[in-house]
This record gives structure tokens, C-alpha cells and sequence, in this order.
């Protein structure tokens, strides 16, 4: 008989599997993010570039350092590292000096990344908490290059540039800034971090994660609306509709409700979690920005709710299949009597 | 009438490979030299061999009696001598009494294999006692014991569904029958609904099934006859019981309950017509359809085989393995069982043998969960596979208990749709064998 001899391989169902892995999923949110970098470039010159690609090769590098002195499996094929040196990138101010960005790199990718375990594994968002330890540096940090200032493209000296205020800093004094339209604030011809000036660009981005289903629309969706409600309800000066519109578009909120809380290792998994936990990063963005003695809120309520997520997912776990009411009632009845018998046997 | 919408929370759409053999007619494969008949062919008890070896049997004859309610009769599917009892190879990886007999390929027909047509014009109710005594089983798959299944549903159910959904990739062997014996399978389905005393019965099929559908409409013009017909939208696991109630229903079945608990009771196609031949002609389960296929087979194909006749002569039927196969799996490729002897025998639940090559083998030396929650989404049970995973690897029971790891169907969805090429299903699975252990135990 023939194929005695064919060698069989024997594992458990099931034994198809989809296209999609960690690699594919990580090229598409580098392919979302580059609209933002186009506009980047655009808004702020060739230096945005420049940092950017500084900074994902600093995240790769670290990765692979790392993992080969840990005598670790090299991992940097996932493109996660690209991923979190462009974010990172992208929450700078486009004057940053690249050793910063270094800095930033190495705590991302070693300390909040690699030291918790590599992908999957950190609890905060690694670019958000590599800004946060970055802000050691608070000059640098907030010091805002004014749209569209350079003199030429490549213009990649820090010499003579013209810093501006952010809108983010007028509305924090609470008045409706006077540098900018709202269009401009849209499209991205404003003060601020790199990849977060263009709210256009980001929602295109956003949109192609969400076509790709890399993303769910829950998170920002969530995040958006509670930002946009608190806003219009408790604006500062009359026209709410206006106040709104610039809540949305200024600051991070945009680049973190898309990109940064949708981060797969910091969210909840469970559909009433990424609920809560967007809703949540709002509400703190809002307080932080209304009350904190920074403009910006956005960074430090992700990071906050980064930590809630072990929570959130043990409170909001997906309805049992099957389970009623009454099913529940009973349980809890059950459970109630057990109790009780034991204390009285106590 | 028809409804293009699925209901049930979840699931997956894979590439379904239907095209391979579902425009292929159903061969009859010859009976081989001997036959293999395990006394397990079905979920629950084996049976007791009631010949022993030496013995002449007869084409239908019963070869082992069920033992408990839980199970059902095996018979001989080839005339002839017993030459063997003993411990052979299952589908199942397990080593299982099986009965052998050398065919004497003059299929005479055992004086039990009668026609009751005339027991069933009289009294609807003596279904029930033919089909237990013809050992129908389920033929989607999972083999349940028919008999218990009516049994169970008895007096307790508003709705009877006919599941014709196929869901896995790869299979037609339903499909087949459905396009080939419909007036069959829907006098079959006629039986049922007389037997439970309903207006009517509706057979749910998924909308990727167009000539099937075609002629069951034939058959079936109205939206209200004694027996209906409901197309789905296609959504893999459709077919599994619980997701087939809800999605037509909306009806959950309870942790750990019975489709009857919640007035329903589901019987596949195929198993409508395995019922109607009982009847009209008294043969029981002795042979079924097996889509032969995959890009591991020479000439795919559907087949009617016997029961007991080895994978091996199966495949060599359908142009023998290619050279590049690595898995050959009894079953579609989300819940079949993979195999390393291909000795083993068809028996009455094996819908499928698929030979796949190494382009579907995505699996990586290091997994890696990065929490993006697609097992969650996918979950028709509405479990956390990612969560399961991790407890599983603690071997913290405990925490599994408690996030119901048990209600889990094994549909295969979570490790389909994981990036991180985690064995979920698989992790799962040890999980619920361990606590199946511990409850032995106690």
C-alpha cells in the first residue's frame, strides 16, 4: 500500500488558522500613522522626519539589544517596536533633540516593554510612559515650534526656530484661541507634538484600523463622545458648540483616543470594559485639562486608566451564555445560604 | 422568509473549501475485503460484542447491544465471518474493542432488516423504538444517540430544527444528501414532526448552499407547511447546537442544559434520512456519506462507505495523499481530530477525511497573547479564551471554574482568529479534561 511511509502530523483542532498575525496587525497601524507623518512633515519640516526615524530605529535597536543579551528570541519581525517608536515620536514636539528621543526609546522598549515580559506584557502604553519620564525635561518638552515656521524643508537646525503658543495653552487660560482657526486646528496647521496636530489625518487613520478591524470602534468612540459631551456641557465662555469642537481637535486627545488607548496590551479585552475604560480616559482627560496645572491631559489619563485595566476587565466580563436572571438569583441565593450554614456551624 | 442575518454572538468566516467536492455526486465506494466496526461509534457507552469470532453474520445484524440509555447499537455493514474481537485504533487516538469482519460480499440481508412503514402508518410513536434499535446516531458529526435525543425532547418541545447548516470548511457530505435524497430527508423530517405532535419542523441552512437550496424549494414552495425553510447568513460555528437555537430562536441554552430545556430539540439532515430508510426499509446505520477532499487528496470526492471500512481504502478511492501532505484529519479542519494511522475506520460520525497540506500550518515556536481581544469577539460562548489560557498554564482550576471554562464547545474560533498563534482551543481543552479528572476523582 502506498503512503505507509507519509510522516502524518497529529495535533489538536483546529488546524486552520487565519492570515492575519502580530506582524500584520503591526503594519497596519504603521500604514494608519502615516497620514499624521505626512502631515507632520508637512507642518513641521523635514525634522519630523528625521525624529521619527530616529526614533523607531532607537525602539528596534533597544528590542534586539535587549533580547540578545537576555539570551531571548529575537522579536523585532513583529514590528511592535516600529509601532512604539513612531507613537513616541509622535507625542514629541518636532524640536526635540534626538538624544532625547533616545532616552525615551530605551525606556520605552527596556522598562515599561521588555522588563514586564515584551509584547503583550507591559501594563502602561510604552510611548505614553516614555513622554511622561521625558517630561524630566519640561523646557524642551514644551517648547512648541510655531506651523509651517521653517525657512526651508531641510532647515534641520534648532538655531532660529519660532516657537508658539499651543491652542491647548490659550484654553487651558480659558479662552478660545485667537492664533488659529478651527479648520487649521483640523487639518493640522497648529502648535503642539508632532503626530497629534492634524485631527484629519488621524481619523483617516482611525478609519482604516477600523475597516481592517484591527481596532473596534468602542474605545474611541467612547472616549470622543464622553470628551465631547463634558465639554459642550461645562464649556468655558458662551459658545459651547465652538468649545467643543476644540476640545476634539486640540491636544492629544485625538492621536491618544486612536491610537493610544486602543493599545491592545493597555485596554480591557471585554466589550463593557473597553467601554468603561474609554469613557473613564475621558472624563479624566477633561478633569486634567480643567484643573491640572498642565494644558494637557490626555498622556497621564490613558496611563491612569492603563492601570485600571486588570480592574475593568474583572468587573465587566461578557454575559454567560445562557445564564438568566433568575439563573443568577439563584446562585447568589445559593451562595447566601451556604453562608450563613457555615457561620452558624461557626 | 428568508432571513439573511445571524444571531449568535460571534463566530468566524474561514475559507470554506466547499468548492472542492460540492458539485461532486455521491459514490457508492464497494464494500472492502473486511470491515473494522469499533463497538464505540457514537458519544456514550460502548457496547457489548453479542458474536464472537468464528461467527457468520448477516448484512444488518446487530454485532453489539447498547449497555446503557447513553448509546447506541452497532451492526454488522458486510455479510459474512467474524475473524477478530479485540482492541484496534479509534478515530478517537484510543484503543477500543472493534469487531472484524471478513466480507463475504454477498450482502445478504439479516432477517431483521424489515420494512416498519406500515408500524409507522399505524402509530407514529414507534419511531422512537426503530430508530433506537436501528442505532441512528447523529450524522453531523458529533454522533449522539438519536433515540435519546427524541427521548429527551418528548412532551418538552415548541420547536423542532433541522440542521442543515454544514458549517465547517471543506464538508458536503449533508449538503450532498440534502441535494441528492430530498424527498427523502424531508419524509424523514415528516416522521419527526408526527412524532413530537408539532405543526411543523424548519430545516436551517446556511445561504452559501445555493443548490441545495434550489431544491429544497422545489419540494418545500410555502412558508407554511409542516416543514419550513430558514436560510442563514453563513457564520462558522452555525451548525453547533446552541448557536443554531439562538440564531433562529433567540433561545439560550442554559449552562450545562439540553436544547429541550428551552423547547427545542435539533437533528441533523442527514440523521432525518438515515431515520427514513430505518423505516422504509429497515436498515440501520451501516454505511454514510464522507466527503473525501482537501489539497492533500488526489481527486476529491463524496462518498457512501461502510461502516468500518479503513481511511486508508477511502483515500486511495479519492486518488490517494499527495506528496506534500502533513495532516490528514477525520472531521472538517475546526474540530476533526487529526490521525497518524490511516488504518482506522469510518464510523457512523465521520462527516469528513481532510488531507491538508503544509501551507495551512501557521503555527509559531513562540506564542505570543498581545490582549487584542479577537478570541473574546469571536467567542460564541461568550468565554475569555485569553484569560482561560493563562489560568490553564497556572493550573489555577479555581479561576477557570469560575470563568466557565467548561461551557466551552471547542468550535475552534479563538485559536482560528488568534494573531499571536495561541493554542486556545487546545489549552482549553486540557483545562476541562483536568477538572473532569477532579470530579471523577471525587
Amino acid at each position: 500500500m502506498q503512503s505507509t511511509d507519509i510522516k502524518l502530523t497529529v495535533s489538536s483542532s483546529p488546524h486552520i488558522r487565519t492570515d492575519e498575525d502580530t506582524r500584520s496587525i503591526m503594519l497596519d497601524v504603521i500604514i494608519a500613522l502615516i497620514p499624521a507623518l505626512a502631515v507632520a512633515a508637512y507642518v513641521f519640516g523635514f525634522r519630523a522626519l528625521l525624529v521619527t526615524v530616529v526614533s523607531v530605529l532607537g525602539c528596534v535597536f533597544f528590542e534586539e539589544l535587549y533580547r540578545k543579551l537576555m539570551k531571548k528570541s529575537s522579536t523585532i519581525g513583529d514590528l511592535s517596536a516600529v509601532v512604539t517608536g513612531m507613537l513616541l515620536a509622535f507625542c514629541l514636539p518636532a524640536t526635540v533633540p534626538l538624544w532625547i528621543v533616545l532616552v525615551g526609546d530605551f525606556f520605552a522598549i527596556v522598562v515599561v516593554k521588555q522588563l514586564f515580559g515584551g509584547i503583550g506584557k507591559n501594563f502602561v502604553n510604552p510611548a505614553l510612559a516614555a513622554r511622561a519620564f521625558l517630561f524630566s525635561y519640561p523646557v524642551v518638552m514644551s517648547t512648541w515650534v510655531a506651523p509651517l515656521s521653517y525657512k526651508s524643508f531641510f532647515n534641520i537646525g534648532t538655531a532660529d526656530i519660532i516657537t508658539g503658543a499651543t491652542p491647548l495653552a490659550s484654553m487651558s487660560g480659558s479662552a478660545l484661541p485667537s492664533d488659529f482657526t478651527l479648520t487649521q486646528a483640523f487639518l493640522g496647521q497648529i502648535g503642539g507634538s508632532m503626530g497629534e496636530v492634524s485631527a484629519l489625518a488621524i481619523l483617516l487613520g482611525g478609519i482604516y484600523l477600523l475597516i481592517r478591524r484591527v481596532i473596534s470602534p468602542r474605545i474611541p468612540l467612547a472616549y470622543l463622545i464622553t470628551v465631547a459631551a463634558l465639554a459642550f456641557i461645562f464649556p468655558r465662555g458662551n459658545d459651547n458648540l465652538t468649545w467643543m469642537l476644540w476640545q476634539l481637535c486640540s491636544g492629544g486627545v485625538m492621536l491618544g483616543a486612536v491610537f493610544m488607548a486602543t493599545d491592545y496590551a493597555t485596554s480591557p479585552i471585554t466589550p463593557i470594559g473597553q467601554i468603561i475604560y474609554g469613557v473613564g480616559c475621558g472624563l479624566l482627560t477633561i478633569f486634567i485639562r480643567y484643573f491640572g496645572a498642565y494644558p494637557e491631559g490626555t498622556s497621564y489619563a490613558i496611563l491612569i486608566m492603563n492601570v485600571c485595566v486588570w480592574l475593568i476587565d474583572k468587573i465587566a466580563p461578557p454575559k454567560r451564555f445562557g445564564f438568566t436572571r433568575e439563573m443568577k438569583k439563584a446562585e447568589k441565593q445559593k451562595l447566601k445560604e451556604a453562608k450563613s450554614a457555615k457561620e452558624a456551624e461557626a | 422568509m428568508e432571513e439573511l442575518s445571524h444571531k449568535f454572538f460571534g463566530g468566524i468566516h474561514p475559507h470554506d473549501g466547499k468548492s472542492l467536492s460540492e458539485n461532486l455526486p455521491i459514490q457508492v465506494l464497494p464494500a472492502p475485503e473486511k470491515v473494522y466496526i469499533p463497538v464505540s461509534l457514537h458519544i456514550g457507552a460502548p457496547c457489548e460484542p453479542v458474536v464472537s469470532v468464528g461467527d457468520k453474520v448477516n448484512f444488518g445484524q446487530l454485532i453489539a447491544r447498547a449497555p446503557a440509555p447513553v448509546s447506541a447499537d452497532v451492526h454488522a455493514s458486510v455479510s459474512g465471518t467474524v475473524s477478530a474481537i479485540e482492541p484496534m485504533l479509534h478515530p478517537n487516538g484510543k484503543f477500543i474493542n472493534t469487531v472484524v469482519i471478513e466480507n463475504d460480499r454477498l450482502d445478504t440481508p439479516d432477517p431483521s432488516v424489515v420494512s416498519h412503514a406500515d408500524e409507522i402508518a399505524a402509530d407514529p410513536k414507534a419511531l422512537t423504538d426503530i430508530v433506537r434499535r436501528a442505532g441512528i446516531v447523529g450524522m453531523g458529526g458529533a454522533a449522539f444517540p438519536t433515540a435519546v435525543k427524541i427521548l429527551s425532547g418528548l412532551g418538552k418541545v415548541d420547536t423542532i430544527l433541522i440542521n442543515a447548516a454544514e458549517c465547517e470548511p471543506y464538508i458536503n457530505a449533508d449538503n450532498r444528501v440534502l441535494i441528492e435524497n430530498t424527498a427523502e430527508v424531508i419524509e424523514g423530517i415528516r416522521m419527526l414532526v408526527k412524532l413530537f405532535e408539532l405543526p411543523y419542523a424548519t430545516i436551517i441552512i446556511e445561504a452559501n448552499k445555493k443548490a441545495a437550496i434550489e431544491k429544497l424549494r422545489e419540494f418545500i414552495p410555502g412558508d407554511n407547511g409542516d416543514v419550513r425553510l430558514k436560510v442563514m447568513k453563513t457564520r462558522y460555528p452555525q451548525g453547533a447546537e446552541k448557536q443554531l437555537i439562538q440564531s433562529v430562536t433567540g433561545r439560550q441554552v442554559p449552562p450545562g442544559g439540553l436544547p429541550a430545556d428551552v423547547g427545542c430539540v435539533v437533528f441533523n439532515d442527514y440523521t432525518c434520512w438515515s431515520i427514513h430508510r430505518a423505516v422504509k426499509t429497515g436498515l440501520p446505520a451501516i454505511d454514510r456519506v464522507v466527503t473525501v477532499t482537501g489539497p492533500g487528496i488526489g481527486r476529491p470526492g463524496n462518498f457512501r462507505v461502510r461502516v468500518g471500512t479503513p481511511v486508508r481504502e477511502l483515500i486511495e478511492a479519492a486518488g490517494g495523499l499527495t506528496e506534500n501532505v502533513n495532516k490528514v484529519i477525520m472531521g472538517g479542519p475546526m474540530m476533526g481530530n487529526a490521525i497518524y494511522d490511516l488504518d482506522v475506520p469510518v464510523i457512523k460520525g465521520t462527516n469528513c477525511v481532510l488531507a491538508l497540506t503544509g501551507s495551512e500550518d501557521k503555527s509559531v515556536s513562540e506564542p505570543a497573547c498581545i490582549r487584542c481581544g479577537k478570541c473574546v469577539s469571536v467567542c460564541p460562548m461568550h468565554l475569555i479564551p485569553n484569560y482561560l489560557y493563562v489560568y490553564e498554564r497556572k493550573n489555577d482550576l479555581a479561576m477557570l471554574q469560575k470563568l466557565h471554562v467548561t461551557d466551552c464547545i471547542e468550535c475552534g474560533c479563538c485559536t482560528f482568529t488568534c494573531p499571536g498563534r495561541l493554542d486556545l482551543t487546545q489549552s482549553i481543552r486540557m483545562a476541562k479534561g483536568r477538572l473532569n479528572a477532579l470530579k471523577a476523582k471525587k
